[in-house]
């Protein structure tokens, strides 16, 4: 037992990896959220008239609305007033030439995202967001020669304003939530993701997140088309320096799927989940869904949910056409005091339509971890097929974890199927691992991968080994 | 003027009538209630714990309130003659919210048991109620404010320690009047140490006139002592019923319940089970047959506060026609809960597509050597199964009725009174084939 607790005591004390600050000259405009900070954001983006007047309706609604109360989270009153709503680390070097500040360089090889070529050999095409504004796109012109546009939403707003301006918040509107309303906004920037008819995009692509400047909110808006017979596989990292504070980041991803066209959408959240004491830490309140508008259309969700104090973060599929799929895989870990209320909602308008929903939950030291899903099958979703399975895991006696699914079936011909299990890791299988040589700490590395597997099968290769590593790091040891 | 004044209105208009019809110890209650039903108001389709029944407008209603105690006519001998055959039991009833002696009850109740009215009890020998009485629905939501607040009369059922009354006990409560009528039933049940009962209350009503009642029963399980529950619900389309289920559990005790709703207009039960000592089991089951537009909501909470507990759940909805299902069943494990074992099973049959359900089963658990689980489904009957009995000459019509049939047996055979059970199956088969409108068992059916 003392072993363990030795091991738990190291595990426990291990410092977050990302959380060094790197020393760019960021400009911050002041603190505070009003219609000309918003009008600023938008003329320093040289934005159209309809995307400014789309920001203030969406402020002026944000306005009228409370902060969500409903999660089983213990949010303490964000001040929205004392947030920096832009940050942009590029200001003063764009001023000078048009090449990246070594020091940004530097901070994205420090996270192991290198921006040059030599991503060729993983094939994967990045894009760097920090603070507010999207630092480099990769490959941008191998992808398109087939046609694929991968660029900053900033970028996409100038070059690309039709296609901009037909898709964005006709999946995630406005007046969705209190965080929809406050990043619709202020969003500064994202990525932008439009595969043509009948690409199969070669390689993977990705954006890396990062919070770099303090005192600075996060507000990145991703939008994803992906038109009939495509195919794309997209990831998303994140990363945030240690800090006292918390930092707020609130996101919107939309992702629009065409006919028979195929979205992998795959997260491994890792922004800074505060230290040990329950200090600091990104908020994390994030509106991800996907609009499956065409017959025989598939999103697929996969999320690895490591850091953030506090998660509030649902991402859905509103399968609309017909036989269209809606997957959602997640593994949400949570240690010290993180809180985390994450799940997705899967709604069925089409006929034929199927989803299936596998969310392993891990919680451990003090934290409090939930499940919360929707089930939605409407009147005249005929054939519809759910299957959910939601297990909780549990390492500690101090820690929680729930699970709120909700089922709302208005069609007699679906078939909906729920089931969750609680349980700890068994002395059994320790023992079982232990009587074979293998110590408690690799045992329960072993198990809880084991117990995760099913979800971080579904992960691209890359992100993988990287959601296993941040699994056994947090995990290990971590029962006391 | 809002609904909730209006009620506020008429209670403290004739807060003198009512509290001169009943005991001290009713009227204790009331002025804390009235002031918790005033600041939170009827609950609305906002309200997490109401978001499918909304319960605000069935209020509306210009409902006939007995404040002034007015007797009701009503020989319970006549009315009801029970019912199920081969049980021996012990009968009251509760007409309205008026408990009714039945005279030369066939039975003795062994000594030191109490069935009486509650109002009498409390008049007569209040510091027997005093540790009990609003203990447990003082802390309820606003429908039990609003029963505490009108409260009159209800039954008493006294068990002293080490008895066991081995006759069932048969409550009968019956809405009877020829207006629209509201109506606040209280039900209070204590079982000492070591003692035993089984309990049955049948709620009936076959009034055309819209009718609304509120019942609040707390349950006091003492260590060592066991309650089998049985709840029937055989009333009208036009009835709504809020009822309100508060169970406290000493150590080592056992609590079975039943809720079966075979007929009804709107119906919202709440149940609400604390596991106070080491080694208490609970059983939690639920049968619910819904058609036309009836709505039935049940929600539990089982509420784990101290270790080596075990409960269990199950909850079966067969809905036809445009009747709507709502279950939410949530299983709180406190954070010293250890060795908790706990499992909650929800299955659902809908027919039609006009039948709605919604399911909500749910686990907050904060303590880590724990065994949970739960399971909910949503679905049809099995085409293989009916294939099957087809090809073997079973029409369609009867494949159906069997199946449904023996999905809602899983129930029914929770039921320890073998009499009962039988009953029920009879019951339940009748209601499947659509030839149950009522029990046949009372004048008011027959």
């Amino acid at each position: 037992m003392k072993k363990k607790d030795n091991i738990l005591k190291k595990i426990a004390n291990k410092a977050y990896e990302f959380g060094f600050v790197s020393k760019i000259k960021t400009e911050v405009i002041e603190k505070g959220l009003n219609e000309d900070v918003i009008r600023l954001i938008s003329g320093k983006k040289n934005e159209p008239e309809w995307l400014l007047e789309f920001r203030l309706e969406a402020y002026r609604h944000w306005l009228t609305m409370e902060m969500p109360r409903w999660a089983h989270l213990d949010i303490p009153p964000i001040d929205y007033q004392a947030i920096s709503y832009y940050a942009d680390p590029l200001k003063k070097n764009k001023e000078k030439n048009k090449e990246i500040d070594p020091e940004l360089m530097k901070t994205f090889e420090k996270l192991g995202i290198p921006l040059e070529e030599r991503l060729a050999l993983s094939g994967t095409a990045v894009d760097a967001v920090m603070d507010s504004v999207s630092v480099k796109t990769t490959f941008k012109e191998e992808l398109k020669e087939k046609g694929i546009i991968f660029c900053s939403m900033s970028e996409a707003v100038q070059e690309y304003p039709d296609l901009v301006r037909r898709y964005l918040g006709t999946v995630v509107n406005y007046r969705d939530n209190f965080y929809a309303a406050l990043n619709t906004a202020v969003f500064s920037d994202g990525s932008f993701v439009y595969i043509p008819k009948g690409v199969r995009c070669p390689m993977e692509l990705s954006t890396y997140f990062r919070i770099n400047a303090a005192n600075t909110g996060q507000f990145e808006r991703t939008l994803i088309v992906a038109d009939d017979d495509s195919y794309v596989s997209y990831l998303e990292g994140c990363t945030a320096p240690m800090r006292d504070e918390n930092q707020l980041h609130a996101a919107i991803v939309e992702i629009v799927v065409n006919n028979n066209a195929e979205v992998k959408y795959s997260t491994v959240q890792n922004w800074y989940p505060g230290d040990s004491e329950g200090k600091g830490g990104v908020y994390n309140f994030v509106t991800k869904r996907g609009d499956c508008r065409g017959t025989n259309s598939k999103l697929s969700w996969t999320q690895v949910e490591t850091g953030s104090a506090i998660t509030w973060k649902y991402p859905s599929c509103i399968l609309r056409g017909d036989n269209s799929q809606g997957e959602f895989y997640s593994v949400a870990l949570t240690n010290n005091f993180q809180q985390a209320d994450t799940g997705t909602k899967m709604i069925h308008l089409g006929k034929n339509t199927r989803s299936t929903i596998i969310s392993k939950g891990i919680s451990a030291g003090r934290s409090q971890n939930s499940y919360r899903g929707l089930v939605r099958v409407s009147k005249n979703a005929e054939g519809a097929r759910n299957y959910s399975q939601c297990d909780s895991l549990l390492l500690g006696d101090k820690c929680g974890a729930h699970t709120f699914p909700y089922m709302d079936i208005h069609n007699n011909s679906a078939v909906i199927e729920h089931e969750a299990t609680t349980s700890k890791i068994s002395e059994d299988q320790l023992f079982y691992c232990n009587q074979r040589g293998i110590g408690t700490e690799e045992a329960i590395g072993l198990i809880v991968n084991g117990y995760a597997k099913e979800v971080l099968n579904k992960l691209p290769m890359e992100f993988a080994i990287e959601a296993q590593k941040l699994l056994s790091v947090s995990l290990e040891g971590a029962v006391g | 003027m809002s609904q909730e004044q209006e009620y506020i209105d008429i209670f403290e208009q004739n807060r003198s009538l009512v509290e001169g019809h009943c005991a001290a110890l009713l009227n204790k209650a009331r002025g804390n209630a009235a002031a918790r039903f005033k600041a939170a108001g009827f609950p609305g389709l906002k309200d997490e714990d109401w978001l499918h029944s909304n319960v605000a407008g069935k209020f509306a209603v210009n409902y006939g309130m007995n404040l002034g105690r007015v007797e009701v006519k009503a020989d319970s001998r006549t009315l009801f003659t029970c019912d199920v055959p081969n049980l021996n039991t012990h009968q009251a009833f509760i007409v309205n919210d008026t408990f009714c002696a039945v005279k030369g009850n066939s039975k003795e109740l062994p000594e030191g048991v109490l069935l009486a009215s509650l109002n009498d009890v409390a008049r007569n020998n209040p510091s027997l109620l005093e540790p009990y009485y609003n203990s447990l629905a003082k802390d309820g939501d606003s429908i039990a404010q609003f029963n505490t607040m009108f409260a009159q009369d209800g039954l008493l059922l006294y068990i002293p320690r080490n008895t066991a009354v081995d006759d069932t006990i048969q409550v009968v409560t019956l809405l009877q009047a020829n207006v629209e009528m509201l109506s606040n039933r209280r039900l209070l049940v204590i079982l000492e140490e070591n003692s035993s009962a089984s309990l049955l209350v049948c709620d009936h009503s076959s009034m055309e006139k819209q009718t609304l009642s509120t019942q609040v029963t707390e349950i006091f399980i003492g260590r060592g002592a066991s309650l089998d529950l049985y709840e029937l619900e055989e009333t009208a389309y036009s009835n709504t019923r809020l009822g309100q289920l508060f169970v406290r559990q000493d150590s080592d005790s056992r609590f079975n319940h039943n809720g079966i709703t075979l007929t009804n207009g709107f119906t919202r039960n709440y149940v609400n089970v604390s596991l106070e000592g080491c080694g208490a089991e609970a059983s939690v089951n639920g049968l619910v047959i819904g058609d036309k537009d009836q709505h039935t909501d049940n929600r539990t909470l089982v509420d784990h506060k101290v270790g080596n507990c075990c409960s269990n759940e199950l909850y079966k909805y067969i809905l036809d026609d445009k009747s709507t299902g709502v279950f939410a069943g949530k299983m709180l494990i406190r954070p010293n809960a250890q060795h908790t074992v706990s499992q909650q099973t929800n299955r659902n049959l809908c027919l039609t597509s006009g039948a709605h359900m919604y399911a909500q089963p749910q686990l907050e658990i904060y303590a880590d050597d724990v065994k949970c689980s739960h399971g909910s489904t949503v679905g049809q009957l099995d085409e293989n199964a009916l294939f099957y009995m087809q090809q073997r000459g079973i029409p369609a019509d009867e494949a159906r009725h069997l199946l449904m049939y023996a999905f809602a047996g899983e129930v029914i055979d929770n039921i320890r009174i073998e009499a009962l059970r039988d009953r029920l199956h009879m019951l339940v088969e009748k209601r499947l084939r659509g030839e149950l409108n009522h029990c046949k068992g009372c004048a008011l059916c027959k």
